[in-house]
């Protein structure tokens, strides 16, 4: 299950329930050489993870296929807010809270500049907020929380003699504080060399501590300087 | 003809019918998605439609269901935005406005701008690709990306 991290092998599932969005989004994405399947729904979302989610690679060799599904690893969800039935944050807490797919990283979308919003979706462990309409500036963002995760199942699938199951954040504790905070200021390529050379998990906790604390710079300058010059 | 063509665009911009989001989208555009921005405000015409007879009937009703309208505003000012409308997104606020503190007069009247305004708005985008259309390919060469 070994996949070389490159642009083309990242695939994202992106949620909305508006089909311009959707369109809009995917073209997005492709133009950054991802991979995409679009989906109109949170419960359609965790239909699509589940079936081949996280969870098949990483427990199991053999590749299962069921129905008309491909097996294909989702790296990246990245979902509207505001949705009818399951908003974003709800699909955001799904998987979060699952086993299996909670090493995905989510990021949130929405039209609306709430503070309170987007503090509430980075605490419930979303990688980033961005504000629709998307550009591609904010679709460069991406690629390097796909690339930590991608690299982490690398790890886990090929080199932990230890148990697979045992999640890669609770082991890596000691080194994450002083790293992460350093590996948020990287910049993709970099990032791919400092991670090779460091234990590389950007640790999740660590990652929302340094956000309750205030202390995460890289993810809250940008998400609020974007906030105010887009706001009319 | 270029020239022309990028007037009529400026023109657009100028008198705020098109924002920054619509040059986006074109440059989302490309020998391998041609017809990007046309798909995507054809999606956009089609789901307006649908919103506009939804609002329609809604505002029929009495009394005013403002949440639901609220809701289906909510739907039109993101697609609006998405393609860079911005004056159809401006009366969505206005709209949305209007809802949260129930003023019902306010929601039809704005309504009816609403309206004339996306209209306007379609017409001068169709030609303005009809326009671009008979340029074809050259067009796009010139557009420095």
């Amino acid at each position: 299950m070994g996949m070389a991290v490159t642009d083309d092998q990242f695939h994202v599932l992106a949620v909305d329930d508006s089909v311009i969005d959707r369109k809009l989004i995917e073209r997005l994405l492709k133009t950054s050489s991802f991979q995409v399947t679009t989906v109109d729904s949170g419960s359609k979302a965790l239909e699509f993870l589940g079936w081949h989610g996280n969870e098949i690679n990483m427990f199991s060799e053999a590749s299962i296929s069921p129905n008309n599904y491909q097996e294909v690893e989702v790296n990246l969800v990245i979902t509207d807010y505001c949705m009818p039935g399951m908003t974003g944050y709800d699909l955001l807490k799904k998987i979060k809270e699952s086993a299996f797919l909670r090493d995905i990283p989510v990021v949130i979308m929405s039209s609306e500049n709430v503070p309170s919003r987007i503090t509430r979706c980075l605490e419930e462990g979303a990688e980033e907020f961005f504000l629709k309409p998307m550009k591609l500036s904010d679709v460069n963002k991406l690629r390097p929380h796909m690339m930590r995760t991608k690299l982490k199942n690398d790890i886990i699938e090929n080199g932990k003699p230890e148990n697979e199951e045992k999640q890669e954040n609770e082991k890596i504790i000691t080194t994450g504080e002083a790293d992460s905070e350093v590996q948020q200021f990287q910049t993709a390529q970099s990032l791919q060399q400092q991670t090779s050379q460091n234990n590389n998990n950007n640790n999740d906790n660590n990652k929302r501590k340094s956000m309750e604390e205030g202390l995460s710079p890289d993810r809250t300058r940008p998400r609020y300087s974007d906030l105010t010059v887009m706001s009319n | 003809m270029q020239r022309q063509l990028a007037n009529m665009k400026q023109t657009l911009f100028d008198q705020g019918y098109l924002d920054e989001q619509f040059i986006q989208l074109e440059e989302l555009q490309d020998d391998a998605n041609p017809n990007f921005v046309e798909e995507v405000v054809t999606l956009y015409y089609r789901d307006s439609a649908r919103l506009i007879q939804n609002i329609e009937q809604a505002l029929e009703k009495s009394p005013l269901d403002f949440s639901k309208l609220e809701c289906l505003m909510h739907q039109f000012k993101g697609s609006s935005s998405s393609i860079g409308a911005k004056r159809v997104k401006s009366e969505c606020t206005q709209f949305k406005e209007h809802c949260r503190v129930g003023n019902a007069d306010g929601c039809k009247r704005t309504f009816q701008q609403l309206k004339k305004e996306y209209a306007t708005l379609r017409k001068k985008v169709e030609v303005y690709f009809q326009f671009a259309r008979q340029i074809g390919p050259v067009e796009k060469a010139c557009r420095s990306k």
